[in-house]
């Protein structure tokens, strides 16, 4: 999917199945029933993909849901991001669980080094920043 | 009993109202209680310097909260903001509910208006604009529905049944949530076979801990969650326990495991969780609104939600949860509109409230139509419920509008839920979880609450749960099992869904499936232009809906007639004399009998049978020494003239007119026609006395006395709607049989051995 997606082409699965492929390599019309049944398609293979929601984040621009598109963006990067480093960070995100700045930075820099996920390391830097003016660093009970 | 003399008594009636159980709050803005406005409310207002907001809505930037912060950030489009600003939020309201003005223009300018603006907006509309307003800017174009699969033992077979009876009324999406937390797997994997039976498409949400919540999701079973919700004070918001930025990166995390997500926000929440800062439910609502837009969730559970009772509570507290849905919808966020928590014992307050959205549609009516009974509801009881569901679907049939739900017949139901009990069971026993008996299964099928149920203990239950979550059970293991298990339409049902979050169309803006086709704002966009335009009722769309249980036609009402002739003719037998002359016997009283009465139609609307009903009258003419004689007409079948033809004929002066359906009257020669003496026009609650008594009256007329009128006692019963269709009917076949110009017929009728 190189060019970019727009209305047109959505509902993508219905549009162009053939280029929706997951993450094991498998696209969408050969995810059936018997291929499941075989062992041939895994719950790996039903997992949505970054491209996927990078294709979906275009819809979203097309249609003028600016807001929803970098959520697709954001959500693209966490694709590949282990479940328990996303519930930590989810944690952390929560009032009063980071006692520094520092804490959220660090996280930031994880998701940008590590995960390649920059847009998600601008947020939480973000929420960084916001957290200090907004004195949320403080111990709660 | 009235313990006060000095009271009208009315009041002691009203107090036994339901309604009464309601308790109304009064209007007061300093402790948050003000629906629309509140001197606390900021005047609207932005201030924009190189593409920063620099003020909003009377707060400069340094003195921001998180909630200011993350709408200025990400909300404010500062290149539309000004433009949209500088319009009197007079002119906005009417171009809200301007037909000619598109949806698209509105939601281009709300990317630049701020809460307080919104909420100042809105308020300017009354009920009926705002629903007319709703119509126009909702996302979709087809409306749906949700409903809540829940029951109060968490039994997983009363839930695949539920779940796909609720599939089976149409439902778009279902959600299910526990009495036990440690039995979210359960009633996940039970309610994703049972919404697997029947077709393929409805979305499901298993409402639990955040955090198992996604695990479930991952999982497979489930395919949406609404559960994040926002508030519009900073404080409410650290005292849930989150921030804006949480909430946000949650967002996306459920984006990123292929999940449809929307957030949840309604009027009543900073009040119930007490840190109000004295605001207006709505300009607090419109804040929680433009956050989700900003957070890029492409839809909102909004409308109260827990808040709507107490928000009920407050003057124009109902208005209110229309106006916020309204601003939900016009920061073009996918509605789920509420209308979920009972805001009323009230029946009449809860038709009322649902009214706007099932005639105006939305993406989802409820956010939680209670399919399953009140007391298994394990949300709390719904404003519809499973008791209810008949009165919703009259009220699509009444209105002619698409409620998202589909009546189904009788035996449809029972066979969806017989095949979700099978196929979960099946599915139990493949994966080692348990072995239901067929009397658990038998007990379930038929239940219509878990009262009714012989089914798993609530700890068997948590053993099953707790087994399917350690021993990582995935959709993929249910769906192998159901194949295995011969249920591979279920099997492929469940696979199509799952198969769903692969491309994720459906993350899109208030996507769901109809016909195994995804449809979302991008595709079914919502081009309401005024009359002919937006969504219509289909004529196929519209058989379904108006296609109720039990409904009467003229076939109907001649087949049951058909099976009391075979009766009628062993007890009386009708002959037809000569014409019917004027008699001057001063002892005889002419009973006018309808066209079709003993030959065509047989019983009242009572149910008594003809013969018993003359049997009654003769008796009790000729029980004062008088003469009865039947005469029927054939050039009317109307109850006034059928009497006042009868007194013509009559010696006496006195005749009874009777119809077939049993309305009859006591008529007296010379009188205008609708000045007779006696009336029985309740011929459903007349009895076999009245007629006697009726009888008697005619009688005693004839001897010029001045009996006591017989009165039929009525109890308010509503008659037309019980039986105006079927006597229009019988009488529709009574006029047929009319022709002008015809003789009366004297008929000498002979009551027979089968008469008891």
């Amino acid at each position: 999917m190189i060019k970019k997606l727009g209305i047109a082409d959505y509902p993508i699965a219905e549009t162009q199945p053939e280029k929706v492929i997951g993450a094991r390599g498998i696209a969408l019309p050969d995810v059936t029933l018997d291929a499941l049944i075989k062992g041939d398609v895994t719950m790996e293979d039903l997992r949505i993909t970054p491209q996927a929601l990078r294709a979906q984040a275009d819809i979203a621009r097309a249609a003028n849901r600016d807001t929803l598109a970098q959520n697709f963006e954001r959500a693209g990067e966490l694709v590949n991001v282990p479940q328990d480093f996303i519930m930590a960070t989810y944690e952390l995100l929560r009032p009063g669980r980071a006692k520094s700045k520092n804490a959220l930075l660090n996280a930031a820099q994880i998701f940008r080094s590590t995960y390649n996920a920059p847009a998600m390391a601008i947020y939480i830097e973000e929420a960084a920043e916001v957290y200090e003016r907004r004195g949320l660093f403080t111990i709660r009970f | 009993m009235n313990t006060t003399p000095n009271r009208w008594k009315r009041f002691s009636d009203w107090d036994e109202r339901p309604l009464r159980l309601d308790k109304f709050a009064a209007e007061d803005a300093a402790n948050g209680f003000a629906a629309f406005t509140s001197p606390a409310d900021p005047k609207p207002g932005i201030g924009i310097q190189a593409a920063r907001v620099i003020n909003l809505d009377g707060v400069l930037e340094h003195e921001f909260d998180m909630i200011d912060l993350f709408i200025a950030r990400h909300h404010i489009d500062p290149d539309v903001a000004p433009e949209a600003m500088a319009i009197p939020s007079s002119t906005l309201a009417r171009m809200l509910v301007d037909m000619h003005v598109p949806r698209e223009e509105l939601v281009r300018l709300a990317r630049g208006l701020t809460p307080a603006k919104l909420a100042e907006t809105v308020g300017q509309l009354n009920a009926l604009e705002i629903a007319f307003a709703y119509q126009k800017m909702r996302a979709r174009k087809i409306p749906g529905n949700q409903a809540h699969v829940t029951n109060a033992k968490d039994d997983p077979l009363q839930l695949a049944a539920d779940a796909a009876t609720a599939v089976g009324f149409g439902f778009d999406e279902i959600e299910t949530t526990m009495r036990v937390s440690r039995n979210a797997w359960s009633n996940a994997l039970a309610c994703a076979v049972g919404g697997a039976v029947g077709r393929w498409g409805t979305l499901f949400q298993c409402s639990s801990e955040e955090a198992e919540e996604l695990l479930i999701g991952m999982a497979g079973f489930s395919s949406y969650a609404e559960t994040v919700s926002v508030y519009g004070t900073e404080k409410t918001f650290i005292d849930g326990d989150d921030t804006p930025w949480s909430k946000g990166f949650l967002a996306a995390a459920y984006a990123s495991r292929g999940i449809k997500m929307r957030c949840t926000s309604g009027a009543g929440s900073e009040l119930l969780m007490g840190f109000h800062e004295s605001k207006s439910l709505l300009y607090l609502e419109a804040r929680c609104l433009c956050l989700q837009r900003a957070m890029g969730v492409q839809g909102t559970q909004n409308g109260g939600i827990d808040g709507a009772p107490v928000t009920s509570t407050v003057p124009g507290g109902v208005r209110e949860l229309m106006a916020e849905n309204l601003i939900a919808v016009w920061l073009d966020l996918e509605c789920a509109s509420g209308n979920d928590a009972r805001t009323t014992e009230s029946e009449i307050r809860l038709g009322a409230k649902i009214w706007p959205y099932l005639v105006g549609g939305s993406d989802l009516i409820c956010s939680g139509f209670g399919s399953i009974l009140k007391y298994d509801n394990s949300f709390n009881p719904s404003l519809f419920n499973g008791e209810e569901m008949e009165d919703y679907l009259v009220l699509q049939r009444d209105f002619e509008a698409d409620g998202g739900l589909t009546p189904i017949s009788e035996s449809k139901a029972l066979d969806l839920r017989a095949r979700a009990v099978d196929a979960l069971s099946a599915v139990l026993e493949e994966l080692g979880l348990a072995i239901p008996t067929s009397d658990m299964k038998q007990s379930v099928v038929v239940a219509s609450g878990s009262d009714d149920t012989r089914s798993f203990s609530p700890r068997e239950t948590s053993v099953m749960s707790e087994k399917i979550k350690a021993q990582g059970i995935t959709v993929v293991d249910v769906i192998k099992a159901l194949a295995k298990r011969g249920f591979a339409d279920e099997a492929e049902n469940l696979l199509s869904v799952v198969r769903l979050r692969l491309s994720g169309d459906y993350l899109q803006t208030a996507a769901l499936v109809r016909g195994g086709k995804v449809l979302s704002a991008i595709n079914n966009p919502n081009d309401y232009l005024g009359p002919g335009s937006g969504y219509r009722l289909s004529a196929e769309r519209r058989e379904e809906i108006v296609n109720i249980r039990d409904v009467l036609d003229q076939k109907e009402v001649l087949r049951s007639e058909a099976m009391h002739e075979k009766e009628e003719l062993k007890r009386i037998r009708y002959a037809s004399v000569k014409q019917a002359d004027v008699s001057h016997n001063t002892k005889d009283v002419v009973i006018g009998i309808s066209p079709g009465f003993g030959l065509k139609l047989f019983q009242t609307t009572a149910g008594h049978r003809l013969s018993d009903v003359l049997h009654e009258l003769v008796t009790a003419i000729s029980a004062r020494g008088l003469t009865p004689r039947i005469v029927r007409f054939k050039h009317t079948a109307d109850t006034s003239f059928l009497g006042l033809s009868a007194a013509g004929l009559s010696g006496s002066g006195v005749g009874i007119g009777i119809q077939a359906k049993g309305t009859a009257v006591i008529h007296q020669r010379g009188r205008l026609p609708h000045n007779n003496l006696e009336l029985f026009s309740n011929a459903p609650i007349t009895k076999l006395a009245h007629y006697r008594g009726l009888g008697a009256n005619a009688a005693a007329y004839a001897l010029c006395e001045m009996p006591d009128p017989v009165i039929v006692p009525q109890r308010g019963e509503a008659m037309g709607s019980r039986y105006h269709a079927r006597t229009a009917m019988i009488y529709a076949i009574e006029t047929a049989l009319t022709f002008e110009s015809a003789a009366p017929e004297e008929i000498a009728i002979e009551f027979l051995s089968g008469r008891t």
